[in-house]
């Protein structure tokens, strides 16, 4: 009880929301590194994941580009960033310091995009296909009014994926001296400072959850209607089944 | 290219041998360690998962909050589940694996119920048929055609624990993890790259020996192709 009365002092101390290492800015940075990451990573993703899928070759390698993901861990990725452009020398120069969290961050939500965005691909039933161009409709029609309707919830699935991903490893990026909601935690870590530690964690928690919930909720908005209840029941839920689909093919 | 301290510091390079050479006994320690902490979080996680998987399966009314409340665990970063379980359990092992655990129950909860939902009604009714009780029926039908996504859903939760391991350096643990904690402490590239390579390679051989194990263990299953 005397503890939770601590992180509640510490959330309304004004010291905590003012300033760069305020609670505003923090969070603003947060999505701001968390959102360009995500763009330009899809930017990368989605174009190799869709034409892989739309022609039909190089499926394995967009298959196993997500079991290589998994397997590097993102805290090694983000040490292995810093430690390449030099937390110490990019620290001086104004607004680099956030090269190596972006460079870490793109890196590792590029994978799930585009396994996902193949998978969604490959899931387009080759009769509708034919029957598209029985229709007479030209390749590029049948890409952008057939094929990218049905993979669409499996792409925002993948962008989901990786957002989650993305939000999550940005906390961490404050062990390598970038900013975000996570120097909360890491300092509450080395100060030992548990309310300013729990207040953190609260935040990156609740602000984690926003983005998944509200993800979904887009996902499900970007069903088209035809599919939305024969196929609800495979794509609720985060990553898993898609996940597993992907390890099992 | 190779960035170093401020201030002229020595060149180092990404892989410095004699350093490797000269601790073989550190680097065999946390490897060790990052097994064991593996090892522990699947196992215990399977053990919570298998029982919730079935409740999940059996009946609607715990689906949704077993679902929603292994989706929230997951969801939650792991440096921010590990910071809200240290002001109680401080830094011990006990944090790390309360954390390490509770992501693996989505994974694992999620492929139980996938898997058993894809037992075939008409294989079912035939066991019904001849003669099996629920229990039997569960555990010599069910769970044995269940194995391909439950073993799929050990090898995403296998590989994605040796990741998270890493973090674990973090709040005193960490396997090969304290190895790239302590590289980037003292600037130093050597146990960074070794860290790294470790775990990326414990991941690989660890998925690879569970589709072994896999085939092993289902031996029917091998002539067709797995969906």
């Amino acid at each position: 009880m005397n503890f939770i009365g601590q992180v509640v002092q510490w959330f309304l101390s004004p010291i905590h929301w003012q300033g760069d290492g305020g609670i505003p800015h923090r969070t603003f940075e947060h999505l701001v590194m968390s959102g360009i990451s995500i763009l330009v990573a899809a930017l990368i993703a989605l174009p190799i994941g869709i034409a892989i899928g739309h022609f039909g070759k190089g499926g394995n390698l967009a298959i196993n580009i997500s079991n290589i993901g998994r397997a590097i861990p993102s805290f090694a990725l983000l040490v292995l960033a810093a430690q390449f452009f030099g937390i110490a020398a990019a620290s001086q120069i104004v607004g680099f310091g956030a090269v190596p969290a972006f460079v870490a961050l793109v890196a590792l939500a590029i994978p799930p995009m585009v396994t996902n965005s193949y998978v969604g691909m490959r899931e387009v039933d080759p009769d509708v296909r034919e029957a598209a161009r029985g229709m007479g409709m030209r390749e590029r029609a049948v890409l952008l009014r057939v094929e990218l309707p049905i993979a669409t919830p499996f792409i925002m699935a993948g962008i989901r994926t990786s957002a989650v991903n993305v939000v999550a490893t940005a906390t961490l990026a404050a062990v390598v001296a970038w900013g975000g909601l996570g120097r909360f935690i890491v300092d509450g870590l080395g100060l030992q400072d548990y309310p300013m530690l729990f207040a953190g964690a609260l935040m990156v928690a609740v602000l984690s959850l926003i983005v998944e919930f509200s993800l979904a909720g887009v996902q499900r908005l970007a069903t088209p209607a035809g599919l939305r209840s024969s196929t609800s029941t495979q794509k609720e839920g985060p990553v898993g089944a898609l996940d597993t689909a992907a390890v099992a093919a | 290219m190779l960035a170093t301290g401020v201030g002229g510091a020595v060149e180092d390079p990404w892989i410095r041998w004699s350093w490797i050479s000269g601790h073989v006994d550190v680097i065999t320690a946390a490897l060790l360690q990052h097994i064991q902490l593996t090892l522990i979080a699947v196992v215990i996680g399977l053990l919570i998962a298998i029982p919730l998987g079935l409740m999940a399966w059996r009946s609607r009314i715990f689906r949704g909050p077993i679902f929603t409340l292994t989706g929230i665990l997951y969801t939650i970063p792991s440096l921010a589940l590990f910071a809200f379980l240290l002001p109680f359990t401080g830094l011990t092992i006990l944090t790390a694996e309360i954390g390490l655990v509770g992501y693996t129950l989505l994974i694992l909860v999620r492929n139980i119920v996938v898997g058993l939902n894809s037992v075939p009604v008409d294989v079912r009714e035939a066991a019904r048929g001849m003669g099996f009780r629920p229990l039997a029926e569960l555990a010599r039908v069910d769970l044995p055609l269940a194995i391909p996504a439950i073993m799929a859903g050990v090898r995403i939760a296998t590989v994605t624990t040796i990741g998270l391991v890493t973090v674990t350096a973090l709040i005193g643990e960490g396997g090969l993890g304290s190895l790239i904690y302590d590289g980037l402490l003292r600037d130093f590239h050597t146990p960074l790259v070794v860290g790294t390579v470790l775990s990326v390679a414990l991941a690989v051989v660890a998925d690879l020996s569970l589709a072994s194990l896999q085939r092993l263990v289902t031996p029917w299953a091998r002539s067709r192709a797995v969906t």
